[in-house]
């Protein structure tokens, strides 16, 4: 046995890289392992990108009224969609920090396991994705529709023209990245710099 | 049970904290040799730089000056991954505070280093399952930690630290959050496992009930190495422990 071991730890070894699919399924299981958790995070990013694309779908519906009160009204939406935009990155920056920084402690533990720092960024790249994307494509979709039947229930069925369609298709799309690469932006600095830090830092920090 | 080879050596160990401006050394030259199969207590009162000495020899922080050897090899030499390497097969790191992953289970804690270590899943479930009955803990792995006692929590810790059979494990403080019935099950667990398995155990602790079962006693006292004691030599002052064992029976 003693004489085994001794054999093992002559050497010295390079720690193997897991492959990508490893990843992918290890951070699958974390997603939904921490369900609940998740939920409310991805909550965050769905409310943010929701509220962007509600606005920007009410800007689809042409005002009516004399040419002077339809600019103000188009500058008016110009500004809410801006302010959109703004909460919207707040909400989705702040749900992700928080959802990270909860980790560190997890993180300098599965470095204490043999982990590398590119396997943790890896995991918490395809945690935000997927996070992202989900939240992303459901906030659009949803924010797009409310503001869409508000608008038809008023009787501006005439103007679902093919423009109407293409815009909100472009919206849609457009916001999906949005949200997906702002969770994502959000999440890989702090990962990243939890991974680099020496274990005994990571798990020294308490929130 | 030791051999006459070494498994950890450290040379002129010196850590500095910088708080605002005020350097603080919190190790000062620590020359420590430990030799395979040994079973370690380093101890001192807080603050006098143990765990600081255990994150230095477990790689989990860089010392300011000095080197520690693991097997002869000098960490400071190592690279991302040879350190990653290290950390997952030879050294296994039980805490004060257990550190489990709270959201998996027993089972799923003891075998993500067995995935680090590139074992195929169904051989790290036979892997863990095998440990936590060494551990005492074989009927609740599908338990997460918030639903283990204290004890079970670090039992479980234990088997994780196990989990690649390294040649070291290194505790910090493993009873520190432990009642003293518990803490003694888990300091004879470790005495078991360093006898049956041969891993060297080197524990950073101010508990006295660890003095019983270890090889060698390292008296740590701001930041250097103030005695250390052979078993055998305190086999006098072992009438101090005679209260805390009295209250074990009772």
């Amino acid at each position: 046995m003693s004489t085994n071991i001794n054999h093992k730890d002559r050497k010295i070894h390079r720690q193997i890289s897991l492959p990508f699919s490893k990843a992918f399924q290890i951070s699958m299981e974390s997603i939904r392992i921490r369900f609940w958790r998740s939920l409310i995070t991805a909550s965050g990013i769905f409310l943010g990108i929701a509220f962007f694309v509600a606005v920007r779908t009410g800007m689809l519906f042409p005002s009516a009224g004399p040419a002077s009160e339809v600019v103000a009204a188009e500058n008016r939406q110009l500004w809410l969609s801006i302010m959109a935009l703004v909460v919207c990155t707040v909400g989705i920056t702040n749900a992700m920090l928080m959802a990270v920084t909860e980790r560190y402690k997890e993180i300098g533990t599965m470095k204490c396991l043999g982990a590398l720092d590119s396997f943790i960024v890896k995991l918490f790249f395809i945690e935000s994705c997927l996070l992202g994307l989900i939240a992303s494509v459901l906030g659009s979709l949803i924010g797009w529709f409310f503001v869409t039947i508000i608008h038809l229930l008023g009787g501006e069925i005439s103007h679902m023209t093919a423009i109407f369609w293409l815009g909100s298709l472009k919206l849609i799309g457009l916001s999906t990245v949005l949200g997906t690469f702002l969770t994502f932006l959000a999440t890989i600095f702090p990962a990243i710099r939890a991974a680099q830090m020496p274990p005994a830092a990571a798990l020294r920090v308490e929130i | 049970m030791a051999s006459n080879e070494y498994v950890v050596r450290t040379k002129g160990l010196v850590k500095e904290y910088t708080m605002g401006d005020q350097v603080l050394r919190a190790l000062n030259g620590v020359d420590l040799d430990i030799f395979r199969g040994e079973y370690i207590s380093i101890m001192g009162p807080s603050g006098s730089g143990k765990s600081t000495l255990f994150n230095a020899i477990g790689g989990l922080d860089k010392p300011t000056t000095g080197s520690v050897f693991i097997n002869d090899v000098d960490m400071a030499q190592l690279d991302a991954q040879e350190l990653a390497y290290l950390r997952c097969h030879t050294i296994g790191y039980i805490f004060q505070t257990f550190n489990l992953i709270p959201v998996m289970t027993a089972l799923e804690n003891v075998t993500l280093p067995t995935v680090f270590a590139g074992m195929s899943t169904d051989d790290g479930i036979e892997r863990g399952m095998e440990l936590l009955k060494i551990v005492g803990l074989g009927e609740r792995f599908f338990h997460k930690p918030s639903e283990l006692s204290g004890g079970q929590q670090q039992r479980v810790a234990i088997a994780r630290a196990l989990a690649n059979n390294p040649s070291i494990v290194l505790a910090d403080e493993p009873t520190g959050n432990l009642d003293l019935k518990t803490g003694t099950e888990i300091i004879h667990l470790l005495k078991k496992l360093n006898r049956e398995q041969g891993v060297t155990v080197i524990s950073a602790t101010h508990d006295l009930k660890m003095v019983d079962v270890s090889d060698r006693i390292v008296w740590i006292r701001d930041g250097r190495i103030a005695k250390i004691e052979e078993r055998a030599e305190i086999e006098l002052h072992i009438g101090e422990m005679e209260g805390e064992q009295e209250e074990l029976t009772h």
